[in-house]
C-alpha cells in the first residue's frame, strides 16, 4: 500500500522549508558583523573555544555563521576552498567578497530548492575589508540564498528584532573598535533568553583589520584583548545616533515582525544573486523573513495574524 | 568557475592540492607538460640556507639560464612560504615557482580549515609529498628540489630541511645547506665561513659570501649585479617571523662583500691550525 499522496502547492511548500529553516537558526544565540573605523568586527556568544562561528577565508575576507554547525562548518570549508582555488589559479587580488556571497547564494539557493533534502537551518555573512572604509562590505546570506548588501551592520540567529534595535540604538557608523565592541556585547545581551552579562571568555571575537601589515586581515581577538577593548572608558562627548526614527528599545518592537525600520538597513540591495528563480510570492515571503527571522512570522496566508 | 559544486562541500581533505588534485587537476604545476623535451623552461640555480641559534638565512642568487643562455637576470627563486618558514626551490624553474606558490596556500589553506598551522615537520613533510608527486615530471628531467627552512617554535631552534627528486625529507644538523648547480661551491664557502654562535647579520653575510663564491665558479649562479641592482634575495626566520630582507639592507651587505673582495678576491682566509 503506498501512500497517498496530496497536492501542496508550491507557495505552502517554499513556506514550510522556509518556517523550519527559520525554526531551527532561531534557536542559536547570535552573531553580529559589523564595521568599525579600521575594519570589521565579528561578534557572537559562543562558549567553545574550538568550535568556531567566526572564521578567515581569505586575506580581505571574513564568514560569520549562525544555526547548525556541520552545516555552516561546510559551507566555510567550501568558501576556503573557492577563495583558494581562485586565488590560485588567478592572482589573490581577483578574491573579492562580492564573489563569494554569489557563489553561496547559488550553493544555498540550489539546496534550499532541492525537494529531497532538508533545507540547511543556517544564515550566514560574508565580510570584506577594504583599502578604506569606503570599501568595506557586508553581505548577509539566508538559508533560501536570498543575499542581502548591508551598509553598516548584519545581525544573524534568534531574537534578531530585538538584538538589532538594541545594537542600532547604540552603534555609531565610523566609531572605534572598542564603541562598536561594546555596543555589540549590550545589544547580545538584548537576547531575552541569554543571562544578563556576557563576559569575555563566552565571546568569540573576531576582526579584519585594514591596518595590520600582513595581506591577511583576518585575526581573532584573545579573552585578554576582549577585556581590555570592553573596559577601556567610552569616548566622553559622542554624538549618539544621528537620525533615530525608529524605536528605540527592545519593548517597543512589535511581536509581529514588521520589519524594524532600521534607517541604515533599509536601504536593502537584493544584490547579485545570479540564478535566482522563485516565484514572486516565494521570493517575497523569503525576503520579508530573511532579514529579521525572529520567532515570530508573517505569512501571505495570514495564519499567524489575524 | 564561480560555482561551487558538491565536492567543495563533501570532500573530507584540509590539503588544497590533494582537492586541486580532484576538482581541477590542470591547475597543478606541470600538469600539462606531458612529455615534452626539458629545454622548455629555464633553470633556477643555487639556494642557500645558514642557520645560527637566533634563526635561519635562506638566500638565493637571481640568475635562470637555458643551456649556456641566461634566460632572466633577476629571477626570484626564495620565498616565505608562511608565518614562520621559508621555501627556495632549484630546478625547472617553471614548475619549481609554480610549487613555491602551491605550497604556500597548501600551508594556508590547512591553517584556515583546521584553526591551527602544520608543525614544522608537518610542513616538511607535506613538501615531501607533493615533491614526490612531481616524480614522473623529474623522470622526464623536470627535477625541482627545494631547500625548507623554518622556526621550530617548540623548540626554540631553526631547522633546515632538504629533499631529492623523490621527495625523500632529510633534516640538514651542520647548520648550513646550499642547493642547485653552484651547491657545490657554496658548500665549501660555507664550510670555512659559518660560524653557529654568530648572529643573522653575520649569517647574512655568510650567504652572500657563499653565493659569491657560487657564482665564481659556476656560470649558471648570478653573481651580484650592481650597475642594475640586482642583488640576491635574503629572507631570515627567527622567532618573531619570516620576511624578506630589504633590498637596501641587502644592497648595503653585498657592497660590503664587494669592497673585502675587491682586497681579497677569494673571499676570508681561514687560518691553518
Amino acid at each position: 500500500m503506498s501512500q497517498p499522496t496530496f497536492y501542496v502547492s508550491p507557495e505552502q511548500q517554499v513556506k514550510d522549508r522556509a518556517d523550519f529553516a527559520r525554526a531551527g537558526i532561531a534557536k542559536g544565540r547570535s552573531v553580529i558583523v559589523a564595521r568599525y573605523a579600521d575594519g570589521i568586527v565579528f561578534v557572537s556568544e559562543n562558549r567553545s573555544k574550538s568550535l568556531h562561528k567566526v572564521s578567515e577565508i581569505y586575506d580581505r575576507i571574513g564568514f560569520a555563521a549562525v544555526g547548525r554547525y556541520n552545516e555552516f562548518e561546510n559551507l566555510r570549508v567550501a568558501g576556503i576552498r573557492h577563495a583558494d582555488v581562485r586565488g590560485y589559479a588567478y592572482d589573490r587580488r581577483d578574491v573579492t567578497g562580492r564573489m563569494l556571497a554569489g557563489a553561496y547564494a547559488q550553493l544555498l539557493g540550489t539546496i534550499f530548492s532541492a525537494v529531497m533534502e532538508k533545507p540547511w537551518e543556517v544564515e550566514i555573512a560574508v565580510a570584506e575589508v577594504g583599502e578604506t572604509s569606503e570599501g568595506d562590505e557586508i553581505y548577509r546570506l539566508a538559508f533560501d540564498g536570498s543575499i542581502t548588501d548591508e551598509p553598516q551592520f548584519a545581525v544573524m540567529g534568534g531574537a534578531t528584532d530585538k538584538i538589532s534595535a538594541a545594537f542600532s540604538s547604540q552603534y555609531v557608523p565610523g566609531a572605534s573598535l572598542a564603541d562598536v565592541l561594546r555596543a555589540a556585547i549590550a545589544a547580545l545581551i538584548a537576547d531575552p533568553r541569554g543571562g544578563a552579562s556576557l563576559t569575555p571568555d563566552a565571546l568569540e571575537v573576531g576582526v579584519l583589520d585594514r591596518t595590520r601589515p600582513s595581506l591577511r586581515k583576518f585575526r581573532r581577538l584573545s579573552v585578554d584583548e576582549i577585556t581590555a577593548l570592553t573596559q577601556a572608558k567610552p569616548k566622553q562627548g559622542r554624538a549618539r545616533k544621528t537620525a533615530t526614527p525608529e524605536a528605540p528599545k527592545t519593548s517597543a518592537i512589535s511581536e509581529v515582525d514588521t520589519e524594524p525600520a532600521k534607517p541604515i538597513v533599509d536601504s536593502e540591495v537584493k544584490a547579485p544573486a545570479p540564478r535566482r528563480r522563485r516565484t514572486s510570492k516565494a521570493a517575497a515571503t523569503s525576503e520579508d523573513a530573511a532579514p529579521d527571522n525572529g520567532d515570530t512570522k508573517v505569512t501571505e496566508t495570514g495564519e499567524t495574524g489575524e | 568557475m564561480n560555482e561551487m559544486t558538491q565536492a567543495y562541500l563533501l570532500d573530507p581533505t584540509s590539503s588544497f592540492s590533494e582537492f586541486v588534485a580532484r576538482t581541477s587537476p590542470n591547475f597543478l604545476p606541470g600538469a600539462a607538460t606531458g612529455s615534452a623535451p626539458h629545454d622548455l623552461t629555464p633553470t633556477a640555480t643555487t639556494i642557500v640556507a645558514v642557520a645560527t641559534s637566533e634563526g635561519v638565512v635562506l638566500a638565493g642568487d637571481r640568475r635562470a639560464t637555458m643551456g649556456s643562455m641566461i634566460a632572466q637576470r633577476d629571477i626570484q627563486k626564495v620565498f616565505v612560504s608562511d608565518d614562520h618558514s621559508a621555501i627556495g626551490i632549484a630546478g625547472s624553474a617553471g614548475i619549481a615557482i609554480d610549487l613555491a606558490k602551491l605550497f604556500r596556500v597548501e600551508l594556508e589553506h590547512y591553517e584556515k580549515i583546521e584553526g591551527a598551522p602544520l608543525t614544522l615537520d608537518g610542513k616538511a613533510n607535506r613538501l615531501a609529498s607533493m615533491i614526490r608527486s612531481n616524480l614522473g615530471m623529474a623522470l622526464q628531467g623536470f627535477v625541482v628540489v627545494p631547500l625548507f627552512v623554518g622556526w621550530d617554535a617548540p623548540c626554540g631552534k631553526p631547522r633546515i630541511f632538504t629533499y631529492d627528486a623523490t621527495g625523500g625529507c632529510y633534516e640538514e644538523l651542520g647548520g648550513y645547506q646550499a642547493i642547485g648547480s653552484g651547491s657545490l661551491f657554496a658548500k665549501g664557502s660555507l664550510k670555512k665561513l659559518y660560524n653557529p654562535a654568530a648572529g643573522l647579520d653575520e649569517a647574512m653575510t655568510v650567504a652572500i659570501h657563499a653565493l659569491f663564491d657560487a657564482a665564481d665558479d659556476d656560470s649558471a649562479t648570478g653573481g651580484p649585479d650592481v650597475y642594475r641592482r640586482i642583488y640576491p634575495v635574503l629572507i631570515t626566520v627567527d622567532a618573531s617571523g619570516a620576511s624578506q630582507v630589504s633590498e637596501d639592507r641587502v644592497a648595503d651587505l653585498t657592497q660590503d662583500v664587494l669592497k673585502s673582495r675587491a682586497t681579497s678576491p677569494d673571499g676570508p682566509k681561514a687560518g691553518v691550525r
